[in-house]
């Protein structure tokens, strides 16, 4: 983790918001070793401590840093997709400052000694803070539990078996009972793959057209419904990885109203696109699980807002020409998106679909509060990872400029709204747009 | 010497990729050319010198006999330099094979390149990274747009006219590129189309393709103009989506019963090749409705005049 800087920093006139306290003002905030001091109006005019350098934000908003709950790093075992350094890279330009990397990686981490490695690499490497997902399953094989408590204890912030789901029933109720004991959150991809099969895109009218089989919704919400008898059952903590379908919202409302220990998040891939955009065979639109009709995408955003959908994350997956250059069903899923998920999410801010405060909830206040990170939020005591950007510069997205490893970017020459201006951890600016 | 076609319909797109998207002249046009080819393809001289100098590669990822010897037949009787290129996918990746393959051929200076591959879009994702003509020769469930336009030749010489005909596609829907392309090209020229299969045959969103659908064959077939029959695949017979083969045959073979729900002058098409037994019984395909064997003669003159209305358009044409 990078030293903090030596002199205290103040940020003047920026529009401070903070959705963990529900604060959206203009105002100063101070920072000294690592950690903010104070949030408040005036305090420039109210004396600052000696040495203290001044940032005037000029209006700009302030805000903690995102915490972006899913991200493929192909470290180890994938560097050529993506390292912990370069993926922390392309989160400092995009104002995230807790990646919560996947344990699918070769070896995948099901196993203390790779939580170690992977911690040890970050602090080396990295820029941001990562924080590893464990497997919940060895070798992400859907049949045995891993070591829960030991993986814990190592500094796995959650467990989820990746981009697969468990489809033993018998296999995750134990692993959500035994989860329970140590308070681990298990987080959970909701696909039936036999439903899935051969599925490239959506099922409906416009799959069709193309000749491409089709993912069918109920693919998903079957594994929801199913999951949070689970979660009745067992009380363990759950978190769905990716929800896409509408009918699935309506489940997870069931199950938030009975008072169940769950939560979810969506993309923002899905929040963006539908399943038109796959267009004529894209494979950069190729994601799993697929994007769905425009009204999901609409019931998403609207869930997103009421806060049922509880995080909004990247779900950052690099892949390389050798594995996008193909035919859509050959092509493999995954889109990159640490760099752009926060300006893609102010799109639906400048749209009127979501507020402020409400986009920043899902992309960093929440995603804290579920994996107990002390992060994301503006209060005094908690670490300064903290971002400045401007919510309205408009500028066109160059693949060349973007600091992943992999260009798989399905905001390829996209005109985008925002952009961040500063990112720092721990009080050190990791980040600055020049 | 021999007669050149009245035609000078030009296709002016570089590419044939789908029936989408192509326009009704386009289409007659194309059909107008064919027809005069049907002629000039009875007569004892068949060579003709429009594509003479021209390279024209037969690249199919996907075996076939009937497509590939009748792209290659058109080929050689326009004059053009055939070169046939089977590609199996077995040991190597697919989807590299594909663009590797489209690189390498590129390099050797094509006019045309007739793809079959069993993905849908690969013949589209070949065609951005070459510099010559595409003919999609079939594409996974996408497109096979010289089977459609065949095959509305061959209902057009028969009935005179495809407008107010009523058409019904029955069978493998699902997996049925034969059906995307015919049914887009059908509804341009004004047939009312049918789609006739068990329900674990149909694409999701079927009705909003513009067709009427039915799950029962004699309904489907009352008073058709054109039965158009599809291929059900082996490994699709025994469980996945049908049963078996003798209760696919019980519901959805064409025989002589059925048959006799659609007019009295109904004509019988396959895109072949056939399984009897299966979706058609013997006595049909080989009874007097069927058009089948001269679907296959079709086919020939629409990828002559698919070729020729293309190389009008190529570079130095």
């Amino acid at each position: 983790m990078p030293l903090s800087e030596v002199r205290p920093l103040l940020f003047a006139n920026a529009r401070l918001v903070d959705p963990s306290r529900d604060l959206d003002f203009v105002g100063d905030l101070l920072i000294a070793d690592g950690v903010i001091r104070e949030a408040a109006r005036g305090i420039a005019s109210a004396g600052v401590p000696e040495g203290t350098q001044v940032v005037d934000c000029r209006g700009h908003v302030l805000a903690p840093g995102l915490v972006d709950m899913r991200a493929f790093v192909g470290e180890p075992g994938a560097e050529h997709r993506e390292t912990l350094a370069s993926a922390s890279q392309a989160a400092a330009a995009g104002g995230v400052t807790t990646v919560v990397c996947q344990p699918e990686t070769d070896p995948p981490i099901d196993d203390p000694a790779v939580v170690d490695f992977v911690l040890r690499r970050a602090r080396d490497t990295a820029i941001v803070r990562i924080q590893p997902m464990a497997a919940l399953t060895k070798g992400l094989a859907g049949q045995e539990m891993t070591e829960i408590g030991l993986l814990r204890a190592a500094g796995a912030v959650a467990f989820t078996n990746g981009a697969k789901s468990v489809t033993n029933a018998r296999v995750f109720r134990r692993a959500l009972t035994y989860a329970r004991d140590f308070d681990a959150l298990i987080v959970h991809h909701t696909e039936d793959p036999a439903l899935v099969g051969e599925g490239a895109m959506n099922e409906g009218e416009f799959a069709s057209r193309l000749g491409l089989s089709g993912i069918p919704r109920v693919a998903e919400t079957i594994m929801v419904e199913r999951d949070m008898r689970l979660v009745a059952l067992t009380k363990g903590r759950y978190h769905a990885a990716s929800l896409t379908c509408a009918e699935s919202l309506e489940v997870l409302a069931r199950a938030k109203d009975a008072g169940l220990p769950v939560t979810a998040s969506a993309s923002i891939n899905h929040l963006s696109f539908n399943e038109f955009d796959v267009g004529a065979f894209r494979t950069f639109f190729k994601v799993s699980p697929p994007l769905r009709g425009e009204e999901d995408r609409l019931a998403l955003i609207e869930a997103v807002a009421s806060g049922l959908i509880d995080v909004v994350m990247s779900d950052h997956n690099p892949q390389d020409v050798e594995t996008k250059r193909l035919t859509f069903a050959d092509a493999a899923a995954g889109a990159i998106g640490l760099e752009t998920m926060l300006s893609a999410g102010l799109r639906l801010v400048h749209a009127g679909k979501l507020t402020l405060p409400k986009l920043l909830r899902a992309l960093s206040s929440r995603p804290a509060e579920i994996l107990g990170l002390a992060v994301g939020t503006l209060k005094p005591g908690a670490p300064a990872d903290i971002i400045v950007f401007d919510p309205a510069e408009a500028w066109r997205l160059d693949p060349a400029d973007l600091k992943s490893r992999c260009k798989n970017t399905p905001f390829d020459e996209a005109k985008m709204e925002g952009r961040v201006l500063r990112t720092l951890v721990a009080g050190r600016t990791v980040y600055e747009y020049v | 010497m021999t007669p050149e076609p009245k035609s000078s319909f030009v296709l002016s797109r570089r590419h044939l990729l789908g029936i989408e998207g192509l326009s009704y002249p386009e289409i007659t046009g194309l059909l107008d050319l064919a027809d005069e080819y049907v002629a000039l393809n009875r007569q004892v001289e068949k060579k003709r010198t429009v594509l003479r100098g021209r390279t024209q590669v037969n690249l199919f990822f996907e075996a076939s006999t009937r497509t590939q010897s009748s792209f290659e037949i058109a080929g050689k009787r326009l004059g053009a330099d055939v070169m046939n290129m089977s590609v199996g996918s077995s040991s190597i990746k697919k989807g590299e094979t594909l663009i590797d393959t489209a690189v390498t051929l590129n390099a050797m200076h094509p006019d045309i390149l007739v793809v079959r591959h069993g993905d849908s879009g690969a013949v589209a994702l070949l065609a951005r990274k070459v510099d010559c003509s595409v003919i999609n020769a079939g594409d996974g469930a996408h497109e096979h747009p010289t089977q459609a336009l065949l095959d509305a030749l061959t209902i057009r010489r028969n009935k005179g006219a495809i407008d107010g005909l009523t058409v019904a596609i029955c069978g493998d829907i699902l997996h049925s590129r034969v059906a995307r392309s015919n049914i887009i090209l059908l509804n341009t020229l004004g047939a009312r189309v049918r789609v006739v299969a068990p329900s674990t045959l149909l694409p999701a969103g079927i009705e909003r393709f513009g067709v009427e659908v039915y799950r029962d064959m004699r309904e489907g077939l009352r008073d058709a103009d054109i039965v158009m029959m599809l291929r059900l695949q082996r490994e699709r017979m025994h469980g996945s989506f049908v049963p078996s083969v003798r209760e696919y045959f019980h519901y959805y073979g064409l025989d002589q019963a059925k048959l006799r729900f659609a007019k009295r002058d109904a004509l019988v098409m396959h895109p072949g090749p056939m399984n009897r037994g299966v979706e058609i019984d013997s006595s049909v395909a080989d009874g007097a409705q069927s058009l089948i064997n001269e679907q296959v003669e079709m086919g020939v003159a629409v990828r002559m005049a698919a070729l020729e209305a293309l190389a009008r358009h190529l570079p130095n044409a």
